[in-house]
């Protein structure tokens, strides 16, 4: 396959508004979309703004929206589309934009610093800690998170309802909380923290109805519905109607 | 002049990867008050790119193993010309260093007994990389990154502020370490989002900004790595330290041609994957240096049985240090022995199960799949050298990484040189950053808690304002008509693709006199155009104008690398001469220091000629003699001079 000419469409503008700029630009073979835009900005547009570091999959800062659908430019082949396709690139919909491609992905941070952090046990010092390799899978499989938050931006509850980012963590933190929580020498629940129960009173839990639209999106493929959001949907469950736990949990808050 | 935002902390930190973060942890929990500048978003940085793992003598897969064993294969990795305090104390704290990560949350996997697991890596005597499949950096960078958030959730809960004692600045850029009567006394920056200036007025500063790949065509680094911290030290005065000696990993991606560079892991050698030639032929067979050659399989079969046997057999000469390895593909293409698209065949298809290589290498399965339609479990990648890391940098001292000459400036990372000597090992750089950036922390806090009881020097607006005008000029290039160099404004981008073009070419893996002598002429010619480099539009987020400002930083460390490499003459480690083909044991103890000789540190066109960089040469310290005595006497004679060895 010799080189062509693609057609691109790319969001250009500020807070202030803006709108789709036509590009007629050089794709040669094995390309990505990031090559792409790098294309423009060393011939055509030198100021046009785009996030982007290692170009091999693996820091999750090339986020944006191609014809509509969250994914990294730079993993994102351009033998996917036909050469007489129109490719429109946009910045990524659930984040205030910056400026063209760049959004204020503030968000993230903040509800990063809302889950509370590993809980070391006490009894354990460094080079003491033991565990199996069956029993660290799961939390390591959520650990690959690139943090690119394609699956923040996706998940409906905030992508077009803005009403609903102070309640909710999205997808990306309840799965942090399903990671400490199925780490297998996590000490929260000796300080009294029950991440399973906060997951539900305090990151939203609640308002995810399993759609899978985060794991479709995730470019590390991490099943972040199933192994993450239902086993702690299911925990969080558990404590509210086991009369047991709910018994435990009442005498030990008044003790 | 326009109005920056000033700010005052104990501690400053200009970069926010592995040794950045752990700088800043160490600094925080020592009490200082800490600011961490971050070139992209937290969370980002090049440490992510990290595959292969963290060497640590733990002991947990051979007991054989203990610092003593990888202090020695650092140095021989190194060719002996390692800073050997700094390999000494590397050795030695880097378990202490990987055990502390677990306790902040980090996931390694495990051995069958449960402890952290180990793995083989090149020039390693015993499997020893703890590690995360082949994400191991990625575990690294998010570690720390969280371990920052419990230490402001810490804060917050204490002072309802969680940035009172420990702030992380995203998407800033640093342009000038400031100074004051030759001590640090902040520093100056731009804020990408909104174009804003800043200045950060502190007693320390440490630099981690890791390396300078960005001025090579072909490498496996990140937008960010720009030598933006080795020209920020060189302009405040401190000098760089053997500059020559540039890694170029042997296996990077060769095809397709957009992908160029990206890494593949060493792990992939260290699990079990050969290379081979067009021929089919495992040549590495016929690259085992004299150095190492009691150390290496003589046989396929021999090499084979290595991995199950590694007490009564020898290693596989695939997993030589990086440096042999390149230089061997580079030999195979140029003998025409390569693949179609120009590097050598890396195979693990036939030497593992298809279910093991998608488990242990689950990033290479995913990266050439994705990007190069090669399914790695059942054909050969196509692999070539790309560069990688830088082993020279700022020259510190070894126990308190203190920048050498100028008060209050420390670094620690791939920012900072003599840990690696001529070639680093491949799982030596995690733990580097671990290792010198919580001492880079723990003594930026002594300093800074030291001048608090005194008077801090503080910027002056004069400092600020020139710093400001030489930020903005990218945007009156034109106006700067008249001067020598007089021409049209230049685009930075373009600049930017002859200056990689000129290091790939003429400063490359193998390097000639001529050719450092073109690049030399190159650089100047490069430099006076530069100085005119504009940019369109405003200060918000302008990539153009952020190109425009590294370019003076690539093009003061390339031309730090070029100047060395020349004054070079012979072969060791990351710097190979074609016309000096061989070590010379009289280069064994020979630094070079590169300095500014520019007082105006590039605001003023230099002589294209003369340049910017001027050298010394320095007689390094003597190798302690307990450390000594842990190698064999006919194995120091292949390194060591003679006088060296009589005394």
């Amino acid at each position: 396959m010799s080189g062509y000419e693609a057609r691109f469409e790319v969001w250009r503008g500020d807070v202030e508004g803006g709108g789709l700029e036509d590009f007629r630009v050089e794709v040669n073979d094995g390309e990505v979309v990031l090559d792409i835009i790098h294309r423009l900005q060393a011939t055509q547009a030198p100021d046009l703004a785009v996030r982007w570091n290692c170009k091999a999959g693996k820091c999750g800062s090339c986020s944006a929206e191609i014809n509509g659908r969250p994914r990294l430019l730079c993993m994102t082949r351009m033998s996917v589309f036909t050469r007489e396709e129109t490719i429109t690139v946009t910045p990524l919909r659930a984040f205030p934009v910056v400026r063209d491609l760049v959004t204020d992905v503030g968000f993230n941070y903040t509800k990063a610093r809302e889950v509370p952090a590993f809980v070391p046990p006490a009894d354990l010092g460094p080079g003491e800690y033991r565990m199996t390799q069956e029993d660290v899978d799961r939390s390591q499989e959520f650990r690959k998170c690139i943090e690119c938050f394609l699956c923040q931006d996706t998940c409906h509850v905030v992508r077009d309802h803005e009403e609903n980012k102070p309640a909710f963590a999205g997808p990306r933190f309840l799965m942090r909380v399903a990671e400490l929580d199925m780490h297998p020498l996590d000490a929260a629940e000796d300080t009294g923290l029950d991440r399973g129960r906060t997951a539900q009173d305090e990151h939203g839990l609640g308002y995810c109805n399993i759609t899978k639209c985060c794991t479709e999106v995730c470019p590390e493929g991490i099943k972040i519905t199933d192994n993450a959001l239902i086993p702690l949907k299911e925990r969080a469950v558990d404590r509210k109607y086991d009369p047991l736990v709910w018994l435990g949990s009442k005498i030990r808050r008044r003790s | 002049m326009s109005v920056v935002d000033r700010q005052e902390w104990d501690v400053v930190v200009v970069g926010a990867g592995g040794a950045g973060l752990r700088a800043a942890v160490e600094a925080r929990e020592r009490g200082a008050r800490t600011a961490v500048i971050c070139k992209s978003l937290f969370g980002k940085a090049h440490t992510v790119m990290a595959e292969g793992g963290i060497a640590a003598a733990m002991g947990n897969a051979n007991p054989g193993d203990n610092w003593q064993v990888h202090f020695r294969d650092t140095m021989r990795g190194g060719k002996f010309l390692n800073q050997w305090r700094m390999a000494e104390l590397h050795a030695q704290e880097a378990p202490q260093r990987v055990w502390e990560l677990e306790t902040w949350g980090a996931l390694f996997d495990r051995t069958e007994d449960g402890r952290i697991s180990q793995r083989n890596f090149g020039g390693h005597e015993y499997p020893r990389l703890a590690h995360v499949g082949d994400r191991t950096g990625l575990e690294l960078i998010r570690t720390l990154q969280q371990k920052v958030v419990s230490l402001q959730q810490e804060d917050f809960r204490e002072t309802g502020d969680h940035e009172s004692r420990l702030r992380v600045l995203q998407e800033c850029t640093v342009t000038r370490v400031l100074k004051e009567g030759g001590q640090v006394s902040g520093v100056f920056g731009y804020e990408r989002e909104t174009g804003r200036f800043f200045v950060l007025e502190a007693p320390s500063v440490v630099i981690a900004t890791g390396g300078i790949g960005k001025s090579f065509k072909v490498t496996s680094n990140s937008w960010e790595y720009t030598g933006d911290g080795h020209a920020l030290a060189l302009l405040a005065g401190a000098p760089l330290l053997n500059m020559e000696f540039v890694q170029f990993h042997p296996t990077g991606m060769v095809w397709p041609p957009s992908v160029k560079g990206i890494l593949v892991t060493e792990s992939v050698r260290g699990d079990g994957g050969v290379l081979r030639n067009s021929e089919g032929k495992r040549f590495m067979f016929d690259y085992v240096p004299d150095v190492f050659k009691d150390k290496y399989a003589v046989t396929e079969e021999e090499a084979d049985r290595w991995y199950d046997d590694p007490d009564r057999n020898r290693r596989p000469p695939e997993l030589l240090p990086r440096d042999e390895v390149a230089r061997a593909i580079n030999a195979e293409v140029k003998e025409g022995r390569g693949s179609p698209h120009g590097g050598v065949f890396l195979d693990v298809s036939t030497r593992m199960p298809a279910e093991v290589i998608r488990r242990r290498l689950p990033s290479m399965y995913h990266q050439f799949k994705e990007l190069a339609d090669v399914d790695i479990t059942a054909e050969p990648m196509e692999v070539g050298p790309t560069c990688h890391y830088v082993m020279g940098g700022i020259a510190v001292d070894s126990d308190t990484a203190a920048a050498r000459g100028v008060p209050g400036l420390f670094a620690a990372g791939e920012v900072a040189g003599g840990m690696h000597g001529s070639n680093r090992l491949g799982g030596n750089s995690l733990s580097d950053l671990l290792v010198f950036g919580r001492r880079a922390g723990r003594y930026a806090a002594e300093y800074a808690a030291e001048r608090s009881e005194g008077a801090c020097p503080h910027v002056t607006d004069a400092q600020v304002d020139a710093a400001a005008a030489e930020a903005l000029r990218p945007f009156s290039a034109e106006a700067e008509a008249g001067e020598p160099g007089d021409g049209p404004p230049e685009n930075p981008y373009a600049l930017h693709q002859e200056l990689q073009q000129t290091m790939n070419d003429l400063v490359g893996i193998i390097r000639r006199e001529a050719e450092m002598k073109q690049a030399l002429e190159k650089l100047a010619e490069l430099r006076v155009r530069a100085r005119r480099a504009g940019v369109e539009g405003h200060r918000q987020f302008n990539p153009g104008w952020h190109l425009a400002l590294d370019l003076r930083n690539m093009l003061l460390v390339s031309e730090c690398v070029a100047r060395a490499a020349l004054e070079r003459t012979e072969s060791r480690g990351g710097h190979t001469r074609e016309d000096h083909a061989a070590m010379d044991r009289a280069w064994r103890n020979v630094n070079l220091l590169c300095a500014l000789t520019d007082p105006t540190g590039g605001l003023a066109a230099t002589d294209p000629v003369r340049g910017q960089i001027a050298l010394t040469r320095e007689r390094s310290e003597p190798v302690r003699p307990d450390l000594l005595a842990l190698f064999e006497k006919e194995e120091l004679v292949k390194y060591l001079a003679e006088e060296e060895l009589s005394e």
